[in-house]
This record gives C-alpha cells, structure tokens and sequence, in this order.
C-alpha cells in the first residue's frame, strides 16, 4: 500500500547553522490518523510545514525526501508543485480566526478553493460547500455562508475550516493543534467531528498536539518528537502501554490526571535533560561522520 | 465562616457592549456576573473554573477591584471593599497582587527582572530605597528557583517557564495575604507546568497565603485547589471541596466539564460519547 505521506530521513536546517530537524522518517497510510507529539520548540510545525514547501526562508532541507500520495516534492516545479500539493493535501490551523479571511464570507472562502482547485462552476462550488457544511454539523448552513468570520464563535469557526479542509478531497490532512485553544466541551466535540469526518473520507490524518489525552482517543500511531529528532514512533496501544523512551515516560508523569490526584506530577530531571542532550549530541556526531566523505 | 479572608454577597457586574454601541450615546451594558455568593478561606487555594466567557477572570478582577462591581459586597479581611475608591483601595494593593496568563505581555520588555521585581516594592515602601529592593528581588528570584543574577536580564532573554517565575516573583515579593493567578500556567509545556505547580505549592507551604487559582484545565485544578467554584455564564453552578466535586458532582454541567477531558489512556469510542 501506498502511504499517503511518506516522510524519508528528513533534515532541515537553518542556511548557516545547525539542523532543526534531524533524519525524520514516518509514514501515514490510508486512512490512519498518526499523532506529532512533543513540546513546544520540537520541530513539529516544522514537519507540518516541510511537507506543504512552505518551510521560512532561512531554513532549508538538507536531505531526505517528502512523499505525498507516492510522488516525490523533491524535484518538482515550483507551480506544478504548488497545484499537487494543493488538490492533495490540506491544512487545518490551530487558530481559525488568522487562517480565515476576516474580509470575506464564509461561501467565497470555501467556494474558492472548490472553484481553484476542483475547477468546479461557481454554482456547483456553493452546492458542495452547502453539502459540506452540512457534513460538519452546522445546522443552518444556508445562514452560515452569508456571514463573516467574526460573527462565529470559535468552534463554529473551526467547523468551517474542517469543511474546507475536506473539501476538496484530499489524501492528507495535516491539522495543527486544532483544539489547543477551545473550551473542553467543544474540543471534544470538534475531535469527533474530525475523526468521523476522517474516517468517512479515508483520509490519512497527520495530527500535530502537545496533549497526551487527545493522542489517546483520537490516534492510531505516534512520533514522540524531541528536540527535531523522533525518539519513538509506535502504535498508541504500545505508547501508552510500553512507552520505550525515557522521555516519553518523563511527559507522561509531568501530565497531571483528574482522576489520579495522589499521583505525583515529576518535572523532568535533571539527569533526564542531560541525558537527552547527549542523545541529540551523538546523533548529530554520527550523521556529520555519515557526511564527511560525501 | 470565621477564617473567610474574602466574603462575597449578591455581587453583580455589568460592563459595556461596545460592539452594540451606537455612534452617540452610552453603549448597552452586558450582565457578566449575576449575583455571587461565597467566601475565600484564609490559607486556601480556591480554583475558579469555567468555560470561555463564564465570568472567571472578571470574577477574579472583580475581587481584587479591578474592575468595580455594580452591587454587592466584596469583604476582604472583614472591609467591604466593593465600592470604596482608588485612594483608598492603594494601601490595600499590597495585600492584593496577581500573576497574569501571559508573562511575555504583562512584563515591561524595557525594564529588567531586576527592575519589574523591584518597583513595586518602592511603591509600596516594603523597601526603602534602590538597594535594598535590588537585594530583595535577589532573594525573591532565588526563591521562585531562578539564579539571583536574573536581576540584570530583560524578559526577552527569559524562556516561557523562566518569565512566568518572574511574574510569581513579583507578586510574592511583597508577602501579600492574597494572590489572584489567572491562568497561569496554560501557556506553558507539560514539563514547565508541572514546576510551576510544584513552586506555587512550595510556596503557600512558606509565605501561607491565600490565592484564587483561575483556570480551564481541571486536572491542574485537581491538584492544586483545596476548593472549586465552577462558573457558568456569570453564575456559580457548584462549589465544592475539590475532591467531592471530581468524585460526586452534584451539578451535570460540572460532570460534563470533567467528562469532557481526555484522559492519556487509550479507550475506543470515547469520542462518541455525548
């Protein structure tokens, strides 16, 4: 089977400096939703952003290759690339009030990208985002269309954004810590819109979170990234039952639980800090040893 | 309650819509909190809890007057504070600080550690002069576990975690019998925040004061809070000690609030639960 996403020993770096991501490889098949775990400063949105072209300018890939649906980005095009990516990929942001347009309505954004990259009739873009609005559970979408961004609350917001995401069918959806700033009950509600919405399209879903409890419920397989290097990658049955790496265990007793208040939350050690950074140091020495005749 | 540091009655708030207000005249007023009842404990730490606009931070503001409440009474210390003016509030101020969300916005980026930490002890004379302030904000940084040459550095130069310590400094700094922490540790990494809670518990456990502990995340709040008030569109809906209100939620809006928090342990079909 073909992944949808094929990530292969990815290096990025900054033009003069050192790496900011280190050898990344990981796969997202049909139909999986995989998680991106770490902290902040990790590379996640690095990764995410490799896999669009939309790295920032001082940074570059410096080896290794992104596969999207079999085809390699490497050597596309910059314009053919830009389409290839567009029909078969698609973004969902952590917050939806900057990824939308606060100056048009709800219709032309979405209408938009259905007439771009579809090529579909204006007439027949406003029925599919009607359908599609429909899909994620706005219950007057009819309404919804004629209004601005700022007239929606917040998970109304990101319901229109999982609508575009999915709107033109995509292979990949890439979603960015897209509940991190809603209230309890409605990231719950939005996790199970994504992952029905998911699981009716047979997409493979990329999920980019700091939050151990939505890898649970939400996720199949997992990369525990650190520090730009993947420390493990496993099914979550095995993440949460065995985690192998020190520093898996180490976010896991750092995130405290309602319902085990006698446990103690342990901050990372120092031993553990030290320990991760010769890690990285070791790897980083293997691969520019790996490079030095090349 | 005999020990109630805070004794709150019918306390209502209203402030002003503006995206409703027209081009002349006052705007329409927004009924935020509609008749609070409860008290602080002296030596507590009560969580206030609640959804995005339920009136949790104009709740805390409201307390340590902030904002000024359209009636009620606010005792703090057995004073009604709820509408006395901004002369006579000043000397209550030191007694009354707060620890913001987000250190990167509420610390003065042109002011060193040293300075943010050392100002308001001038102000409130809990030192006399530039030295002896300089000294105690060395000492107050070692306490919140930052290296007492942090006096010198800008916020800039301070990671998320290091800049919050700082803004806990400068409120324990001036030993106040309360402290309002709205938020304080949502922005912060897992690793991070289970410091920053680990500090605020060494802390009371030293200093012994009274705080209200602001926040979305109930599973921070299980840990820390003696006491839960749940919020819900300006109204207490419960109040609890918090473990009977995790164990046995009177209220379902608090069971839903509870129920809603993914917990790290796989179990299929959680997210169809409704």
């Amino acid at each position: 089977m073909t992944a949808y996403l094929d990530i292969a020993n990815l290096s990025v770096a900054l033009r003069r400096g050192g790496r900011l991501l280190r050898s990344v490889s990981l796969r997202v098949e049909p139909g999986e939703v995989h998680a991106l775990v770490g902290e902040s400063g990790a590379g996640k949105s690095m990764i995410a952003r490799a896999v669009f072209g939309i790295l920032p300018n001082a940074v570059e890939i410096i080896e290794g290759d992104v596969k999207l649906a079999g085809e390699s980005l490497k050597h596309m095009p910059q314009g053919a690339r830009r389409l290839f990516i567009g029909k078969r990929a698609a973004f969902i942001p952590q917050d939806p009030l900057t990824a939308l347009n606060p100056s048009k309505r709800i219709e032309q954004q979405i209408c938009d990208r259905l007439v771009h990259i579809l090529g579909l009739s204006r007439k027949d873009a406003h029925a599919r985002a009607l359908a599609l609005l429909g899909e994620v559970k706005i219950t007057s979408p009819e309404r919804v269309m004629r209004l601005y961004p700022h007239e929606l609350s917040g998970g109304m917001r990101q319901r229109v954004l999982i609508a575009a995401a999915f709107a033109a069918e995509p292979r990949l959806i890439v979603a960015d810590e897209p509940t991190t700033a809603l209230d309890v009950t409605v990231q719950k509600q939005i996790l199970g819109l994504i992952a029905d919405m998911q699981a009716r399209h047979g997409t493979a879903l990329l999920f980019v979170t700091h939050n151990l409890g939505v890898v649970a419920k939400l996720c199949q397989t997992a990369s525990v990234l650190y520090a730009g290097k993947v420390v493990e990658q496993a099914s979550v049955q095995q993440l949460f039952s065995k985690p192998q790496h020190a520093y898996t265990r180490a976010l896991m007793a750092a995130t405290p639980r309602y319902d085990r208040p006698e446990e103690s939350l342990k901050p990372a050690s120092p031993e553990l800090i030290a320990a991760l950074a010769r890690e990285v140091a070791d790897t980083d020495a293997a691969w520019a040893k790996e490079h030095q005749h090349a | 309650m005999p020990d109630a540091l805070f004794a709150v009655t019918d306390l209502h708030l209203s402030l002003p819509d503006m995206t409703k207000k027209p081009l002349f005249g006052a705007a329409p007023r927004i009924e935020i909190l509609k008749g609070l009842n409860f008290a602080i404990a002296e030596g507590e730490i009560t969580g206030i809890v609640g959804e995005s606009g339920s009136g949790k931070t104009s709740l805390g503001r409201t307390l340590i007057r902030l904002l000024k409440p359209d009636s009620g009474t606010i005792h703090f210390a057995g004073r009604d504070i709820a509408a006395i003016g901004d002369d006579e509030m000043r000397p209550l101020r030191r007694d009354l600080q707060i620890i913001f969300q987000d250190p990167f916005s509420s610390l003065n980026p042109r002011k060193t550690v040293g300075t943010i930490i050392a100002s308001p002890l001038l102000l409130h004379k809990v030192a006399r002069e530039g030295r002896e302030a300089r000294e105690l904000a060395q000492e107050v940084l070692t306490q919140v576990g930052l290296p007492g040459n942090f006096v010198s550095r800008y916020p800039h130069e301070l990671s998320g975690g290091q800049r919050q310590r700082v803004g806990i400094a400068r409120a324990v700094a001036l030993k106040p019998r309360f402290i309002l922490a709205d938020e304080i540790v949502s922005g912060l990494d897992v690793s991070s925040q289970a410091q920053i809670l680990d500090l605020l518990m060494n802390l009371r456990a030293q200093m012994n004061f009274t705080m209200a502990f602001i926040s979305h995340d109930l599973s921070v709040v299980r840990r820390l809070c003696d006491r839960v008030i749940v919020m819900r569109r300006g109204e207490i809906v419960e109040e609890a000690e918090t473990a009977t209100l995790f164990e046995k939620p009177q209220h379902a809006y608090t069971r839903l609030l509870r129920d809603s928090i993914p917990l790290p342990e796989v179990s299929d079909g959680w997210l169809k639960e409704s």
